[in-house]
């Protein structure tokens, strides 16, 4: 009963507020791009953070990820003068690493090898990847057809290989190839596996395996290529020892991240006489990231809120104005026996179904805005639930807020008065 | 005695309606007593400034005494605050004004539903009940239409179907054919004759003799004071 009465009054509302077509939809354009703006931005803000959080993330929020660089010493003496460069994580930093901490639980070695690789009448530069079991372990690839390395491969120094999707479709292989023998430089390997790959870039810090071919067990990669490269450049032979490109270690939880990637620090710096090493900690970036995108929808939230309090200030205005014009109909409704509060009532309604009204149509900008924006500029946006929740419960309180006042001023309508206003 | 009390409806008792205006009094009101009875058909009649409109709108709820008693249907309703009046008009009071004073943007249907409206019936109980009103005076067919595109007379009726809807007790009629010419101005008045016969009692001011000539008494009044009454 309660409910249909309250039905009603937004019907007559509604009613009323089309009696005025051209005003009511003037009034509700403030809120309407108050409204619109707020979820545009959410959307644009929320896109672009959440592409940086998702690569962030998928590099594993509890992973440590230690990689080889030439430390600047050698890059500012040229390599060129230099015979070879011996830089990078040693096969003796990993032991360190997967022994000396206990808060960490699996290390995975990463030894890159660009290798001339064949299958059958296809040939070209492979990126191989020696590592181990534990590899799968801890970056989740779903496997398309085979099985993974095993630490079995490792101990019996099997020649095998997982082929990653991407590598996969380099060498024309697919599922069929499996069993069959991908020969790498001069020697020949089976290939046991494919699994997926991820692509993309994460700030600064690659994932893992973008652009890797092929995993093979790291004893057989030692055993089989050494630790020493060639290198070919713009007519100049380069020559570099790298025992181990990366180690990633994951940690057993969160918040031992920082501290673990800081005692790493501490003791690669102790054995390690120039810094041919980066640490990147994906989990600090996740929160720097969020950090950031916790700045940016407060910038955006106040920008927006501003337009919001002027469309508000807007509807106010015009619901004044509406007051003292329909001065006399306050007092005829007044004079047949309306009450102060029914009055107030009539025109809050009025005002919040104009505002709401305003909030959803608004919504509705603030959805088709993102993706023109997707469409023609390529920017990744994103609706989430609150981004059109929030706004919409906005809209409906400045509707309260800004209605209030000129609803109790229609409710000090004085009938005699009124009724004589012409 | 008791059958004087039963029939009697509205009663001022010393009422005195006092203005400030600057800081000078205006006494619109200067104690007057009187009492209505049921079924009647008065017109208040002066001159302006006489007080016969304040009259109106002590009588009719909308404004309160300075001193003094008003009591209706045996109610004091002197008393009562603003929204208990606002509550009384509702449940008990009928008006027509001179201006008409209907709502321009709603239809026909919906002006006489006004009264129902804050009575809270519901959509189809009130439009059946604005159907039967408006065939009453005689514009069924002008449901739909809005005040605009109706004549003057159409308008009062409108507006007198509108007071019946709550079924008053008293009817408040100020100046109603004051905005209508002649020949219209008497149909109004037979049909508040009409009204009166069944019964409803109805309470008129007006300046106009020949319109005063349709009511049962007169009351004149004149410096808010009761100069004379004739009564029939």
């Amino acid at each position: 009963m309660k409910q249909t009465r309250l039905a009603r009054n937004v019907l007559l509302g509604i009613e009323n507020l089309l009696l005025h077509k051209l005003r009511s939809f003037l009034t509700m354009l403030g809120v309407v791009f108050g409204v619109g703006s707020v979820v545009a931005m959410l959307a644009v803000g929320e896109g672009a953070s959440k592409e940086a959080l998702e690569q962030i993330r998928k590099l594993g929020s509890n992973n440590i990820i230690i990689s080889a660089i030439k430390s600047v010493e050698d890059e500012a003496t040229g390599t060129t003068r230099s015979f070879m460069s011996i830089y990078g994580l040693t096969y003796e930093d990993y032991r360190r690493l997967s022994e000396t901490f206990n808060t960490v639980i699996k290390t995975v070695p990463v030894k890159i090898i660009r290798k001339e690789g064949r299958l059958r009448e296809r040939g070209m530069e492979l990126r191989v990847v020696g590592t181990t079991s534990v590899w799968f372990g801890l970056v989740q690839r779903p496997i398309v057809a085979g099985r993974t390395l095993f630490p079995s491969d490792q101990e019996g120094q099997a020649p095998v290989t997982v082929l990653t999707e991407y590598g996969a479709r380099r060498l024309l292989a697919t599922e069929n190839t499996i069993g069959q023998t991908l020969r790498i430089g001069s020697d020949v390997f089976k290939i046991v596996g494919i699994v997926k790959s991820e692509g993309g870039e994460a700030g600064n810090i690659q994932i893992p395996d973008q652009q890797v071919d092929a995993y093979i067990p790291l004893e057989v990669a030692r055993v089989y290529f050494g630790d020493i490269s060639f290198r070919i450049t713009a007519g100049s032979f380069e020559r570099e020892m790298v025992e181990l490109h990366q180690v990633i270690v994951q940690v057993n939880h969160a918040e031992n991240v920082e501290a673990t990637a800081r005692a790493i620090e501490e003791m690669l710096k102790r054995f390690h006489k120039k810094k041919d090493y980066i640490i990147s900690v994906p989990f600090a970036l996740l929160k720097q990231a969020e950090a950031t995108k916790r700045t940016f929808n407060i910038v955006l939230g106040s920008i927006a809120g501003i337009s919001l309090l002027v469309g508000g200030i807007g509807i106010m205005n015009i619901m004044l104005a509406s007051v003292t014009e329909r001065t006399r109909e306050i007092g005829i409704r007044r004079a047949l026996g309306a009450k102060r509060k029914q009055i107030i009532t009539q025109f809050l309604i009025e005002t919040v179904v104009l505002s709401t009204i305003g909030g959803i149509v608004g919504i509705g900008l603030g959805i088709f805005i993102p993706i023109l924006i997707t469409y023609f500029a390529g920017m990744p946006t994103v609706i989430t639930l609150w981004s059109i929740v929030l706004p919409l419960c906005i809209s409906a309180g400045i509707g309260i807020i800004f209605g209030l006042y000129p609803a109790a001023r229609a409710a000090e309508v004085d009938p005699i008065v009124a009724l004589r206003h012409e | 005695m008791p059958s004087v009390h039963t029939s009697e409806i509205v009663r001022l008792e010393n009422a005195h309606k006092i203005y400030l205006m600057g800081n000078q009094e205006v006494r619109a009101l200067a104690g007057v007593t009187i009492s209505f009875e049921r079924g009647s058909f008065w017109a208040i009649m002066g001159p302006s400034g006489s007080g016969k409109s304040t009259m109106m709108n002590i009588l009719g709820c909308l404004d309160r005494l300075t001193k003094g008693s008003y009591f209706l249907e045996g109610d004091d309703v002197s008393t009562l605050d603003d929204d208990a009046l606002s509550e009384f008009r509702l449940r008990h009071l009928g008006f027509i004004f001179q201006s008409f004073n209907l709502i321009s943007q709603l239809t026909v249907q919906r002006n006489i539903e006004l009264p129902l409206y804050y009575l809270g019936w519901d959509g189809a109980q009130s439009a059946a009940r604005a159907r039967e009103l408006a065939s009453r005076v005689g514009l069924e067919a002008r449901l739909n239409h809005r005040p605009p595109e109706l004549s003057g007379g159409q308008m009062q009726r409108v507006a007198i179907a509108r007071a019946l809807a709550n079924d008053p007790q008293v009817l408040f009629a100020d100046e109603p054919t004051g905005n209508l010419d002649t020949a219209t101005g008497e149909q109004i008045m037979r049909l508040l004759g009409e009204l009166n016969n069944q019964g409803k009692t109805i309470i008129m001011v007006t300046h106009e003799t020949h319109i005063a000539a349709h009511a049962k008494s007169k009351l004149h009044m004149k410096d808010g004071l009761i100069e004379k009454i004739d009564r029939v």
